[in-house]
């Protein structure tokens, strides 16, 4: 983008930024909700912590009503929480001042965009409000909105919108940009030009706080993973901590043959490990016996032997490390709110 | 990349975002807004069309010839009402549709996060009103002055103010409505408003043209308010006061812009 400023390099992030972007600490944030005749509460954000970097990405993950909007916005000023403390470059947001929200970049999930307002004149209206803004033009380019600059937002289609309200977040060469949902309605062209522009930003040393409920974004983008449940952070790290994990580490598949699975049902393999009360599950779906848990080689050639001992070879056999949606199911649940 | 440029930089980043002057976020604001409201065009009908048909229905009608004073004619009296119809269609009706669906959009919310933030976006919401209201009076005044309206110098300054103090007014109201309802229900409210202060609010007739029992009522509507003080500085010898009218209409403003700081709802 504005190519004047040369990227830091790691060495000059590790060694000058060494204040957190965003530091959000025990947050609680409760509205008043009619119901019935009267009010109630409802605690959307309970005691959440977390930090995000300069350089980095970190991803809020959550289902749906965990809290991770009503997080971000009181990060970017627009709730006042009704408890613990939001430190954006070190400063409240909540009533900051123009100099500080000059700093911070906010896509919001709804778009935030006039509907009657074609991008062109629009984005050139926000980087109005920045003494030195983004290079638009090239930012636009990028972006691909150079192709539909003068046609009125309401006749946009989702994902089109959707890029122009990132590219309103970056106007302004932001230190911090967040980012509700910045892949939601995207086609996946658009979603790697999105994912490329994120990682020049990392470059830049921008901090990069977005939401997603798409776990293979969060997994392919987030250097810092915060899960977020119930208005709280029930796990965070980096993806590969969170896939390490204490209770699973990965997944073995094997598919069996006729007889194979007649032979198994009547008289399984011992297999090191596995039982009801340790952490090795062995399950046979259809035509696949699947081990899932933290399980060594051993437990691999307990099976190949087994195998051998049939005569015959598995119809298919693959071991996969668990992903991002493991942890996330493990945490968060199953079921649908 | 340059090794003294690196060793200078001791702040915990190495660039830091500034926003524009605060005259430049407000001045690109109004800009913003005045063209939206410009380029509308239903927009358009109820900032000048329906007031200059109202204008050419009251000169050629003979509605307000009850109340004609002696040495008006019935196009001396019609433009203060018109012109006053022209603030309410712009500041209350315009504003508060146009707001309301912004902030339906998130649009509001967008524009808070930027440097504008929430005071450069009201500020720059009253400059617009100010601008497009210049530009209805200049046009109403133009077409006036073809079918042979010719106002006093001292009248046409003695009016501005009250334009003013009236679209300060009727900003408050629209934001107000804007703010605290649905974008669908403001849009109903101030349109079936419109006409209601237009018709039997003072705005076009005034009230001592109504029904004697609402004649009192109606003088305390902001609209009689803002329409009677028109009419008082440009009718020659019409036989009302200005201060009743001024008073009213500065309590409206204060009444409105309190609720509107009071109850407006950003989101």
């Amino acid at each position: 983008m504005d190519q004047m400023t040369p990227p830091p390099s790691p060495q000059d992030s590790a060694t000058t930024n060494t204040a957190a972007a965003l530091e959000v600490c025990n947050l609680q944030m409760e509205f008043k909700v009619a119901a019935g005749r009267g009010h109630h509460s409802v605690k959307a954000v309970n005691g959440l912590s977390f930090q995000a970097a300069h350089g980095q990405v970190t991803a809020l993950l959550g289902p749906n009503g965990a809290g991770k909007t009503t997080t971000l916005e009181c990060a970017q000023g627009l709730l006042k929480p009704t408890g613990g403390s939001v430190r954006l470059l070190g400063e409240n947001p909540w009533n900051a001042g123009p100099a500080l929200r000059a700093r911070a970049g906010v896509m919001l999930q709804d778009g935030g965009l006039p509907q009657s307002a074609r991008p062109g004149e629009f984005l050139k209206h926000i980087s109005s409000m920045y003494r030195r803004p983004a290079d638009m033009q090239e930012l636009m380019d990028t972006l691909g909105i150079n192709s539909y600059l003068k046609t009125p937002l309401r006749r946009l289609s989702g994902g089109q919108k959707q890029r122009v309200a990132l590219a309103a977040a970056l106007a302004g060469d932001p230190e911090v940009v967040f980012l509700d949902e910045p892949s939601a309605g995207l086609d996946p062209q658009s979603r790697a030009v999105v994912f490329d522009l994120i990682a020049q930003l990392k470059q830049r040393g921008t901090a990069v706080v977005l939401t997603t409920h798409l776990l293979d974004d969060a997994q392919r983008l987030a250097d810092h993973v915060v899960i977020v449940d119930r208005g709280t952070v029930r796990r965070s790290g980096t993806v590969a901590e969170l896939i390490a994990g204490d209770d699973t580490t990965g997944v073995l598949r094997v598919g069996l043959t006729a007889r194979q699975r007649d032979l198994w049902e009547e008289a399984p393999p011992s297999l090191t490990g596995a039982g009801p009360e340790s952490g090795v599950q062995v399950e046979m779906h259809q035509e696949e016996v699947t081990v899932t848990g933290t399980f060594g080689p051993q437990l691999l050639e307990e099976i190949t032997t087994w195998l051998a001992t049939t005569g015959e070879l598995p119809t298919s056999m693959t071991l996969q490390p668990r992903t991002l949606e493991d942890v996330f199911l493990a945490v968060a649940g199953r079921e649908i709110r | 990349m340059n090794t003294s440029a690196r060793s200078i930089t001791t702040t915990a980043n190495p660039r830091t975002a500034h926003p524009a002057p605060m005259w430049r976020r407000v001045i690109s604001q109004t800009r913003y807004e005045a063209l939206t409201m410009l380029r509308n065009g239903e927009q358009l009908l109820l900032l000048v069309i329906l007031p200059v048909i109202a204008l050419v229905a009251l000169s050629r009608m003979d509605l307000l010839d009850s109340v004609l004073p002696a040495g008006a004619s019935r196009l001396d009296y019609a433009v203060p009402g018109v012109l006053a119809l022209s603030v309410i269609s712009n500041a209350f009706s315009g504003q508060g549709i146009q707001t309301g669906f912004d902030r339906r959009y998130g649009v509001l919310r967008q524009l808070a996060t930027t440097p504008l933030g929430r005071s450069g976006l009201i500020a720059g919401k009253l400059g617009a009103i100010l601008l497009v209201l210049a530009a209805q009076t200049v046009l109403i005044g133009a077409v006036a002055w073809f079918m042979g309206w010719h106002p006093s110098a001292s009248a046409l300054l003695e009016a501005a103010p009250l334009l003013v103090l009236g679209a300060v007014a009727f900003t408050g109201l629209g934001l107000l409505a804007a703010g605290t309802m649905r974008a669908e229900a403001t849009l109903a409210v101030v349109n079936l408003l419109w006409v209601l202060l237009a018709v039997v609010g003072g705005t076009l007739a005034p009230a001592s043209a109504l029904p004697e029992w609402l004649a009192p009522l109606i003088g305390l509507l902001p609209s009689a308010a803002l329409a009677d003080g028109l009419r008082h500085v440009m009718v020659p010898d019409d036989p009302g006061a200005l201060l009743g009218p001024v008073v009213v209409l500065a309590a409206w403003a204060a009444i409105a812009w309190a609720a509107t700081a009071r109850w407006f709802r950003w989101s």
